[in-house]
């Protein structure tokens, strides 16, 4: 690991501030992926700025009913709480259904959205990686090359990773916006449709963060209600990152909304497939995959997608 | 080469203070810094759980945290279960039922165990499973060590399992 210095900052804004004017710095919330990667050498800054102490670490109501979740708020916590368990059940199934006990203690809201890939070439660093290093290709579409696990749409020539969180689908589907303080002060709210970015020819430029901003939360509408679940498919039956997820919100009268995790680079939703949700899995899922690019090996997962949606949605109608 | 920084907390009710180079994570300040060599490295990367330890009773993996985050916090670790010659239940449960083979991943379990008895003293089997979930086990089949806490539990409930 390279060597750098580490500072703990008190307000939202300072940390802000000091992360646009240190060269190379960047904010450690739980540090379960950034420690991860900087031990590999794929993250290298050379100052960390802890943003535990900012007290950004409460969930409250919003004045439309909604939720207010603090950026710092643990994936436990988040789960547990009595109004996500009540009012946003898709949530607190994906959150139990990803990483383990000890990530989750551990793992922050803001820290989850930013989760880097886990393509298997983006971590062995003698690979070419056009996310880790621009320019260089990748291994990932090499022919013969290891690609099950990667994304099937939403992917471009440049890169084929997917986003790896459970959490972000649920949030997806439940039409989270994001809450960040900018640099200078002031605050902008990102819905999380227009969070992470597609990768075209910059796979590096993951979301629509500017250097510096710092998340301060995610706020949830007010509850919509409906039958929620989360349904997540992976090679073994626990701690593992999903092959294909399912976050489905159906209403009594057959309309809701479906967000797909592991297949794309972002959670992968659009206002078409829901409109198509009473026609079945088939329709939703033909117009959620309808400019798919898959490998010979990831082909499956758009089968796959449609069967766990098939199924999710027969347990809704149960 | 960046100062070192102070850094006290308390391991198993004992203060301890020492110094840490920016950026040390808490496995190696506890095995190196502070000589309590019973949390493990396994695979350094937050997938196997070897390096279990409880901070404010909570199970966290060592390895991935920075040891300057437990400034002030409670670490508790296998070393300091036992009381004095008396093992701890959960240690008593894992010797009697062979819930240890190589042993690499017993003081993991071992505090992930520890963190759910403390919470719930009547855990379900699933719960059991759940909690020990991010521990892996190349050795026993895991079976052995479900029992073996489900036994624990049940002991110092003052049952019989
Ligand atoms: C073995 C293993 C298995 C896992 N399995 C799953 C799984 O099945 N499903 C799943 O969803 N996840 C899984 N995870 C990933 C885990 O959920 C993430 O590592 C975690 O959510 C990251 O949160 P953190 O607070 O630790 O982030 P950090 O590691 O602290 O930060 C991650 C990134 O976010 C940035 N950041 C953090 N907070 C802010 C902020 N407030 N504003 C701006 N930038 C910020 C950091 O600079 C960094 O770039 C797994 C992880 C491991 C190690
Ligand atoms: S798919 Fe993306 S992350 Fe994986 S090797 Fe290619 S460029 Fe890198
Ligand atoms: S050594 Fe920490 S999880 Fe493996
Ligand atoms: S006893 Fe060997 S890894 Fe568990």
């Amino acid at each position: 690991m390279r060597a750098f210095s580490y500072e703990k900052v008190k307000n939202p804004a300072g940390a802000a501030a000091r992360a646009a004017e240190v060269a190379n710095a960047k904010f450690v919330a739980g540090g379960t992926n950034l420690l991860d990667l900087m031990k590999l050498e794929i993250e290298t800054p050379l100052h960390l700025i802890d943003v535990n102490g900012l007290g950004l670490d409460r969930i409250e109501g919003t004045d439309d009913g909604g939720l207010r979740i603090g950026t710092l708020v643990r994936n436990t916590a988040l789960a547990a709480d009595e109004r996500v368990k009540r009012d946003y059940p898709v949530l607190t199934r994906a959150l139990m259904a990803g990483a383990s006990g000890q990530l989750r203690n551990k793992a922050t809201t803001g820290g989850n959205l930013l989760q880097r890939t886990r393509c298997p070439y983006f971590y062995d660093t003698a690979m070419a990686c056009n996310k880790r290093k621009p320019g260089s290709g990748c291994a990932a579409q090499a022919p013969g090359a290891f690609s099950r696990q990667l994304g099937v749409v939403g992917v471009s020539e440049a890169c084929i990773a997917t986003h790896p969180s459970d959490m972000a689908v649920a949030m997806r589907a439940l039409d989270a916006v994001v809450e960040t303080v900018m640099p200078e002060g002031e605050t902008r709210a990102i819905p999380l449709a227009d969070f992470h970015l597609l990768p075209g020819h910059t796979p590096e430029v993951e979301t629509a963060l500017k250097p510096g901003e710092l998340i301060t939360a995610v706020t949830l509408p007010a509850p919509v209600g409906g039958h929620q679940s989360y349904t997540k498919v992976r090679d073994r039956s626990s701690y593992a990152f999903a092959l294909v997820s399912v976050a489905l919100i159906r209403q009594p009268d057959g309309s809701g909304a479906v967000a797909l995790g592991g297949v794309a680079p972002k959670p992968w939703r659009n206002a078409a497939a829901d409109k198509l949700l009473p026609e079945g899995a088939k329709a939703v899922m033909a117009e959620l995959m309808k400019d798919a690019r898959p490998t010979e090996q990831n082909r499956y997962k758009i089968k796959l997608a449609e069967r766990t949606l098939a199924s999710a949605l027969n347990e809704a109608k149960g | 080469m960046m100062p070192k920084t102070p850094l006290s907390f308390t391991l198993n009710g004992s203060e301890t203070a020492l110094f840490v180079d920016p950026g040390a994570n808490l496995l190696d300040t506890l095995r190196r810094g502070a000589g309590d060599l019973t949390p493990k490295l396994g695979c350094a990367q937050g997938t196997c759980g070897a390096c279990t330890v409880l901070i404010d009773g909570e199970p966290h993996l060592s390895c991935l945290t920075l040891a300057e985050t437990v400034e002030g916090r409670d670490i508790a670790t296998t070393g300091g279960l036992a009381d004095g010659p008396d093992l701890h239940p959960l240690q008593q449960a894992f010797m009697e039922g062979f819930a240890a083979q190589c042993g690499f991943c017993t003081a993991g379990m071992l505090m992930a165990a520890k963190a759910l008895l403390d919470r719930r003293p009547n855990p379900s089997r699933d719960e059991v499973i759940e909690a020990i979930g991010g521990n892996l086990c190349r050795c026993t089949g895991y079976e052995p060590i479900v029992d073996a806490i489900l036994t624990a539990a049940a002991r110092m409930q003052g049952r019989s399992a």
